[in-house]
């Protein structure tokens, strides 16, 4: 299996395939000396050559965070051969919904669509449990849609905007 | 003995009162929320009783509700635990007038040690130290002028119906007085229902230091030693340990046995904490006393080797204690970390929601009070404590590596904790130098970063790529739960819509 990897806005090929017990890897074309076992579905024992790591998962969203020790990842896994001539796709995957993480009121909007934004900067302010939450883009990209205003209440879950 | 107890409280601390109960033959019986039926309190439980609607006045503060399971289930006694009603008088007299006993201090105890202005009065009599100020709540900004001017800038402004921070005001000079004072009074009027504000002088980067005292129904008072409690945010303690590492036998001593006059000032009966503050001359001065059993208990359980718990059952009880002063040693160091459910890049802010997996650290001198279990949805009506991590050790050294050693073992996935703050608190310098004060946490905080992740290496980034395409290559299964309903998905995830689907709905369901 081939997979083109983003880690933290970084691409790199990951080559993967197992015959009998033996897993053979390449990435971005160099060859890494490696063995799994899943402990759980989200619990990975890994071995890079004698190295011993142990990896969690955790689903944030359409994004999957890794933890490897303390040190924290967000990755995305496409296949490529799925997007070959789906240029539509691709940009879709690249579109981020930012929802309301628990019940609260739209305090503040701080940019207007088709605006361009930072990862890490501020799209609203959420006021919730007597405290303000500002609610951040997760990636560089432009302002495609608010879909609240000031003042709206809004639920957990609810998409308050669209990164694209 | 009772035969059967009721928990007026939740979460972990409820789960350590019931096994407390277990330990001596007594049934345990709980009262829930709405929102805290799948709680793990519940379920160690052997009676359990559901007390309405999740927020507090309507459940765990909500006395005539506690009294009326408490007469249904037939509990002869009733643990409060702490928070929620362990220091309501009001609750205690309506126990006693039931024929119920409340394990703690009777509510004139409360009544005396509850109003902070009350407190410094009765130290005052008994020739306490306490920190200099007005024992009375100011009249008048005038009269907090003449005090402020006689004691010295900077001062403090105190709510004496309450803590936590609230109605709290430092004020450097004159000229912010008045607008302090009106500031920390509609503060403490908002929080305590009043608006009574008292002085104090205040102690610069003071050391809080606080002692355990133990008394029982027969006039027996003692001490089991102090906790040094000065790691904290916004007043709220978060890192505490046992013994202090400043604090000899000989100040020990000393300490001690002005707790002890206190609580015996106060008429004290069960478990109780005296608070002081400690200058940088170690000089103590009496702050407050909390009449209740504390959430950092267990350090001093760990170097008494004293179960405060089975013994406030006891006490209760009518029991003598089964020791005296002579008994208590001080036999190693203990420190503990209070695990929230807050998310420490967005300033703490709470965090609620389902753990998707718990890897829970255990092993040699590792104690862990836990409410939280994998799969539990932490609730957002509550106090976000989720769980307490001890380590102990021979001395402060061996504490630090097993405690270090168990939160980098630690990982509650799903929702945001402070388990990252913990490393950086115990790795720095001032921290293992026992340089510390209650400024010490704010500073820290300051310091932008996390040094133990900052700049990943190379291998390690190595390591999660691989690890990203094993976990996509070894089945949808390894993709792991919690995909929110709607939301984008990558092309690895088109493979298995009705995998997301199923667990979407289950989640949109909660």
């Amino acid at each position: 299996m081939t997979y083109d990897v983003i880690l933290d806005g970084k691409h790199y090929r990951l080559e993967l395939s197992r015959a009998e017990d033996r897993w053979s890897c390449r990435l971005d074309g160099r060859e890494v000396e490696v063995d799994a076992a899943l402990a759980r579905p989200d619990v990975l024992s890994l071995r890079l050559g004698n190295q011993a790591f142990e990896v969690k998962c955790e689903r944030v969203g359409s994004d999957l965070h890794l933890w490897v020790g303390s040190a924290r990842f967000a990755a995305e896994v496409r296949d490529p051969r799925s997007l070959r001539g789906r240029s539509r796709a691709a940009d879709a995957v690249g579109v981020k919904k930012l929802t309301a993480p628990m019940p609260g009121k739209i305090v503040r909007v701080l940019v207007t669509p088709g605006a361009e934004i930072e990862a890490g900067e501020g799209v609203l302010v959420v006021e919730a449990m007597k405290m303000q939450n500002e609610i951040k883009s997760p990636k560089k990209g432009t302002i495609q849609k608010i879909l609240v205003e000031e003042g709206a209440a809004v639920n957990a879950g609810d998409v308050l905007a669209i990164v694209e | 003995m009772f035969k059967k107890i009721l928990i007026a409280n939740r979460g972990e601390i409820a789960v350590r009162v019931i096994r407390a109960c277990h330990e001596m033959g007594i049934a345990a019986v709980a009262v829930y929320s709405d929102v805290d039926r799948a709680s793990l309190h519940v379920r160690k439980a052997d009676e359990a009783y559901p007390i309405g609607a999740p927020a507090a006045t309507e459940s765990y503060l909500n006395i005539p509700k506690i009294l009326d399971v408490i007469e249904r289930s037939g509990a002869e006694a009733v643990h409060p635990g702490y928070g929620f009603l362990s220091e309501n008088a009001k609750f205690a007299r309506a126990c006693s007038e039931a024929g119920v006993k409340f394990i703690g201090p009777t509510a004139a105890a409360m009544d005396a040690m509850g109003s902070k202005t009350r407190a410094r009065q009765a130290m005052e009599r008994a020739g306490i130290p306490f920190v200099p100020g007005t024992s009375r709540g100011l009249e008048s900004l005038e009269q907090a002028e003449q005090v402020a001017a006689r004691i010295g800038y900077p001062i403090m402004l105190k709510a004496a119906a309450g803590g936590g921070g609230k109605g709290m005001r430092l004020v450097n000079s004159a000229a912010d007085l008045k607008s302090a004072l009106e500031g920390a009074r509609s503060e403490a009027e908002r929080s305590f229902g009043d608006s009574e504000v008292y002085v104090e002088k205040a102690i610069l980067n003071p050391r809080h230091i606080e002692m355990q005292v133990l008394a029982d129904e027969h006039g027996n008072t003692v001490y089991l030693g102090e906790r040094e409690c000065s790691l904290q945010r916004r007043h709220q303690k978060v890192v505490e340990e046992a013994p202090s590492p400043i604090v000899d036998a000989g100040m020990r001593q000393r300490m001690g046995e002005v707790a002890v006059r206190v609580a015996q000032a106060a008429g004290y009966t069960n478990a109780g904490t005296v608070e002081f503050l400690v200058d940088q001359q170690k000089n103590f001065y009496f702050l407050e006393m909390n009449t209740r059993l504390q959430v950092e208990h267990p350090v001093t359980e760990l170097v008494t080797g004293l179960d405060l718990v089975h013994l406030q059952i006891r006490i209760a009880a009518g029991e003598r204690l089964p020791f005296t002063q002579e008994h208590v040693s001080i036999r190693g160091h203990a420190i503990e970390c209070r695990i929230y459910a807050e998310d420490p890049d967005n300033n703490y802010f709470p965090s609620p929601g389902k753990i998707t997996l718990l890897l829970a650290p255990s092993g040699p001198g590792i104690r862990r009070d836990s409410g939280m279990y994998e799969g539990w949805t932490v609730p957002m009506d509550y106090d976000p404590l989720l769980a307490k991590l001890i380590g102990y050790g021979t001395d402060r050294e061996q504490a630090i590596s097993r405690l270090t050693r168990a939160l980098n073992e630690y990982f509650v996935g799903g929702i945001k904790t402070n388990i990252s703050l913990f490393r950086r608190i115990l790795c720095h310098p001032d921290f293992r130098a026992a340089k510390l004060d209650t400024g010490f946490l704010d500073r820290v905080l300051k310091q932008s970063g996390d040094p133990v992740d900052s700049r990943p290496n190379q291998e390690v980034i190595e390591v999660a790529v691989v690890a990203a395409g094993m976990f996509a290559a070894l089945g949808p299964a390894a993709a792991g739960p919690g995909e929110r309903p709607d939301s984008n998905v990558s092309s690895t995830d088109s493979k298995t819509p009705s995998k997301w689907k199923g667990s979407a709905r289950s989640e949109a369901l909660q």
